[in-house]
């Protein structure tokens, strides 16, 4: 069970503590009562915790060293993963990871940001901010399950696309778009699971899908709140506003008609209960598959296409107050 | 010492006689500090007539330099209903309100339909004046519908860029557009129908993440701003300054990203040569086959509307 305590999280730290103080004493029948008691009672906090989390508390949430990332769930829900490197034309980008695997003994490809753990990992990775050959290595992995009619599923976890000078000289901008573009195109399902931070075009230059999903407490933003706040507020400590205002949470999402459906997580948040998470991931999975995979080829793509065709205009994000005028 | 004193009289500038110059007659560059004669600097479509320093231009005025005359404009009415109900130091809505009194458009695109060289194209050129060009629900479907509106009728796309990405203030809503309009992009490449991007000072963000970068050709004016991350944020991120240059036309066209580097007074014509070997298997009675045999209406000689 991971450890690490948000700050917003500490009365569940005050009962974990006594817990631990408990279990130095002898073991009796007194102390484990009272050591279920308070477990019993940090589950409830951590319930009522979770069930009121405030935008910015969620962002904290979904950046967690131990939330369950793309690895931990290719390891859980796939068997027979062989991971696939390079771009073919520049390098190996470590912030992405893709690769076959069997999903319920069907041969599927996998693909997701990979921000690393431990320093160590974190540096391999890049802190899970992609370079363009992570995007091109993506899509030329895709094209290799579009080849052999193999659906494709793609986990989102990453602050943003890297914002480096090596990335802007190979043209990063260029590498997202078109994979919006192509992915469009792509004749295989795409389910896209939104698992950690769906961080901006970083996030999205792998996110189109036929049905893109989030997990309860991951968050989906064209800016990090951190970056907002610093533009328009002009003071980055005003973060906890802007997380507030950009409408990042699953819910608000759900509501603007920007995803497809929400994957519950277990009480606590993911990184609680790795097996329950994944539990709850796969069964959104398989419903998904399901659905995707009975349409034909022109209606997945049609409905595909129909899906952000629609994105705007449904929330009514605006307002068509004339028809057509001839001017010059 | 003197017994007599001369006293100075401070030369005082006639006050009546500065003001007989009227405002904005005459323009000082930025990069060569030449005076300009407004005049001809509209003559020669906002680039110094010296140095050749492309001064930024609106929408409409591009519009006017692309065009052969008349134009109809689309979905002019299209406005966001701030979505998000968004509020930073002072609210989206005044901002809205702010940006569609100072430019005249409801939003922070023009998109078209009009003659090009003799072709007719579907045309979209951001107007920087309004939340600086940012790309929003309502300008995520107007370029949407410019270019469905070029595959419904087979005509080729131009999107003119100015931009500074994704428009904050709609939140994931902004995000999306990208999502929309390169997915239509798609359809416009299936079906074989040119598209030709035109990136000007700057285009950045999510707008250069999604259709600037997708054109069958991409084409720059010259030392436009042209990139993904912010320069500031780069800098933050490597900790050290960037190099001259950095980020502008010329240097995308080092690294591939781009076709051409073209001035803006050879623009047109370039397009139009351009669109000429795009539609040559559609051309019909509508389109002449030597686009280049129409004569170029200067911007003085607009043909009035029809």
């Amino acid at each position: 069970m991971p450890t690490e305590l948000l700050e917003f999280e500490e009365p569940i730290g005050v009962l974990l503590k006594e817990i631990e103080a408990l279990s130095m004493l002898p073991r009796t029948a007194e102390r484990e009562r009272s050591i279920d008691s308070l477990r019993r009672r940090a589950d409830d906090i951590r319930g009522q915790i979770y069930a009121n989390l405030t935008p910015w508390q969620r962002v904290l949430v979904a950046r967690h060293p131990s939330r369950p990332n793309t690895l931990d769930y290719v390891e859980r829900l796939f068997t027979n993963f062989d991971e696939l490197h390079g771009d073919r034309r520049f390098a190996d980008d470590h912030a992405i990871v893709a690769g076959a695997a069997d999903y319920k003994g069907e041969p599927v490809v996998v693909i997701g940001h990979q921000k690393g753990r431990d320093t160590k990992q974190k540096i391999f990775r890049n802190f899970g901010y992609a370079r363009p050959e992570g995007y091109r290595k993506a899509l030329r992995v895709m094209l290799f399950a579009n080849k052999f009619s193999r659906p494709i599923v793609v986990f989102i976890d990453t602050p943003a696309a890297y914002p480096g000078m090596e990335s802007e000289e190979r043209g990063v901008a260029e590498a997202i778009a078109f994979n919006l573009r192509e992915m469009s195109m792509l004749e295989v399902p795409i389910l896209v699971v939104v698992c950690g931070e769906g961080g901006s075009g970083g996030a999205l230059g792998i996110a189109i899908g036929d049905r893109v999903l989030m997990q309860e407490f991951a968050v989906y933003s064209v800016i990090p709140p951190e970056g907002c706040a610093a533009i328009l507020w002009r003071d980055a400590n005003r973060k906890v506003e802007a997380a507030e205002a950009l409408k990042i949470t699953a819910p608000d999402m759900l509501a603007l008609g920007l995803i497809d459906a929400i994957v519950p997580e277990p009480r606590g948040g993911a990184h609680n209960d790795y097996d329950a998470a994944t539990a709850l991931v796969d069964q959104a999975l398989t419903q998904a598959l399901d659905e995707v995979s009975e349409m034909s080829i022109e209606t997945r793509l049609n409905l595909r296409y129909d899906k952000f065709r629609r994105m705007g205009t449904e929330g009514q994000a605006f307002v068509d107050v004339q028809s057509d005028t001839a001017s010059s | 010492m003197a017994w007599f004193k001369k006293v100075r009289k401070p030369i005082e500038p006639p006050a009546d006689k500065a003001s007989r110059v009227p405002e904005g007659l005459w323009v000082k560059c930025p990069s060569c500090a030449q005076i300009l004669y407004n005049k001809d600097l509209t003559a020669s479509l906002n680039v110094c007539p010296k140095c050749a320093h492309h001064f930024r231009i609106n929408a409409t005025d591009r519009l006017r330099m692309l065009f052969d005359g008349e134009w109809q404009e689309h979905d002019a009415g299209l406005t966001s209903t701030d979505p998000l109900h968004f509020h930073d130091t002072k609210p989206y809505r005044d901002r809205l309100e702010t940006s569609i009194n100072a430019t005249g458009l409801q939003e922070a695109i023009i998109c078209a339909t009009g003659r090009l060289h003799g072709t007719e194209v579907s045309l979209a050129a951001l107007e920087y004046g309004f939340i600086g060009g940012t790309l929003n629900a309502a300008v995520g479907e107007k370029i949407t519908r410019a270019i469905e509106r070029a595959l419904d009728r087979q005509l080729p796309v131009i999107i003119v860029s100015c931009s500074g990405g994704a428009r904050m203030q709609e939140g994931a809503l902004s995000l999306m557009q990208m999502a929309k309009v390169s997915a239509a992009l798609a359809r416009l490449d299936r079906a074989r129908l040119p598209y030709i991007s035109v990136l000007t000072d700057p285009t950045t963000g999510g707008v250069t993440a999604s259709f600037a970068m997708l054109g069958d050709v991409n084409i720059a004016e010259p030392k436009a701003l042209i990139g993904f991350a912010g320069p500031r944020v780069i800098e933050q991120t490597i900790r050290q300054k960037l190099p001259e240059g950095f980020q502008r036309s010329e240097f995308l066209l080092e690294h591939g990203m781009l076709d051409l580097v073209i001035d803006r007074r050879e623009m047109k014509d370039a397009i139009g040569r351009l669109l000429r070997f795009g539609m040559v298997r559609r051309t019909s009675a509508a389109a002449p086959v030597d686009a280049d045999a129409v004569p170029r209406p200067t911007p003085e000689t607009v043909p009035p509307v029809s």
